[in-house]
């Protein structure tokens, strides 16, 4: 028993020392990178960063788009994650990364017609130029990223799918974006902090 | 000493995660069981699995090799890759490989998209319907890396497995399969 817990232990000591280490960016962040902050234009006209948010706990930065069916599924729910966080002091950041060229229903002008009709509270920004979703690694429309904001920066807690049913919310098991902010504001750990999801992949 | 404690802390706090996961799983695992796997329905007439359901296609140990492709009609790389998938199978299908084209289109979409695609394009690769939205779950299954996006192909046969998270070109799909059929 003595052995297999100096083995366990000293394992478990081997993880957390490597964990820090791992912040080659190949393919986008991982959990405890620091994101980048943008400034992109939004749908109002304005530009939009992470700074002007003086008082903000962190960020849903989801990365999302007009025309994909799962992010329009998800259209509402998004809607009610900024409702129930915005006053929490994380609000929604939305992100359309996909190229308007390439996808006609992603124009600035579409989405402007989309976040009126569906009422959208939160900013919905154009990633022009393609440059921030490669630096994220979001590679499908819904992908969100929950950030904590601290004194280093914006530290990446959670990545992935909103919850675990896309096509049925009355049938959502585990609510993975909701757990992770309320996980997050009360100092618990993230789990899981990472999921998985089909979804449309990002027109270049 | 305190560094001690906590690392027993942090040890229980990972046992309880794990034996919680467990559980999950468990659940999902009888919720399935007691669904059939294979549902049917009547306008639409091709199977519709669960991943429980679809995970024998992906394990067949008959001798073939097996081109699975995961696509949608909404899925505009998808059906850009479509005609060279086809192509390849109508080349290759005597020398014993089998293409099998898993829609990952929404049920709404079965009848008015899915349905009249394939008839339209004369689909020869066997299509079936993956139904199952808890995609996390699933994903990981298939390959650990997949992120999720598609197009995705997995190439398999008795001794070698591949799985691919990007679109082919004929000639991409010809040299990956060739490792395949020696």
């Amino acid at each position: 028993m003595g052995t297999l817990k100096t083995f366990l232990i000293l394992t478990l000591a081997f993880i957390i020392g490597i964990i820090p280490n791992t912040d080659v960016n190949l393919s986008g962040y991982e959990i405890g990178d620091l994101a980048t902050d943008f400034s992109l234009p939004n749908i109002d006209g304005k530009m939009v960063s992470l700074a002007d948010y003086k008082n903000a706990e962190g960020f849903l930065v989801i990365f999302t788009c007009n025309t994909c069916p799962y992010a329009v599924a998800y259209e509402d729910r998004i809607i009610a994650l900024d409702n129930k966080f915005k006053e929490k002091g994380v609000p929604v950041i939305a992100i359309n990364p996909n190229n308007p060229e390439v996808k006609a229903g992603d124009s600035f002008e579409a989405m402007k017609e989309r976040a009126q009709e569906k009422g959208f509270t939160f900013p919905y920004l154009l990633d022009d130029g393609q440059k921030i979703f490669p630096q994220y690694g979001a590679t499908r429309t819904p992908h969100v990223y929950l950030l904590e904001k601290t004194e280093d920066g914006n530290v990446v807690r959670y990545i992935g799918a909103i919850d675990d049913n896309y096509q049925d919310e009355s049938q959502v098991k585990v609510k993975y974006v909701e757990n992770a902010v309320d996980a997050m504001l009360s100092g618990q750990p993230i789990e899981p902090a990472m999921t998985k999801a089909i979804g449309c992949s990002i027109k270049v | 000493m305190k560094f001690l404690i906590q690392l027993v802390f942090i040890l229980l706090f990972i046992t309880s995660c794990n034996n919680s996961k467990k559980n999950d799983q468990d659940e999902v695992a009888n919720a399935a069981d007691s669904n059939q796997t294979q549902k049917t329905n009547t306008t639409v007439n091709f199977p519709i699995y669960d991943y429980e359901g679809i995970e024998p296609l992906l394990n067949k140990a008959d001798g073939k090799t097996y081109i699975v492709n995961f696509w949608a009609t909404w899925c505009k790389p998808c059906i850009e890759e479509l005609p060279f998938l086809e192509k390849v199978y109508a080349e290759q299908k005597s020398n014993g490989v089998e293409l099998v084209l898993v829609s990952l289109d929404m049920p709404t979409m079965w009848e008015k998209r899915l349905v009249p695609f394939v008839k339209k394009n004369d689909l020869k690769g066997k299509v079936v319907i993956l139904d199952d939205p808890n995609m996390n779950e699933w994903i990981p299954k298939i390959d650990e890396d997949w992120g999720g996006g598609i197009p995705a192909t997995l190439i398999y046969n008795s001794n070698k497995r591949t799985f691919f998270e990007r679109g082919f070109t004929y000639n991409e799909l010809n040299e990956e399969l060739n490792k395949f059929l020696n």
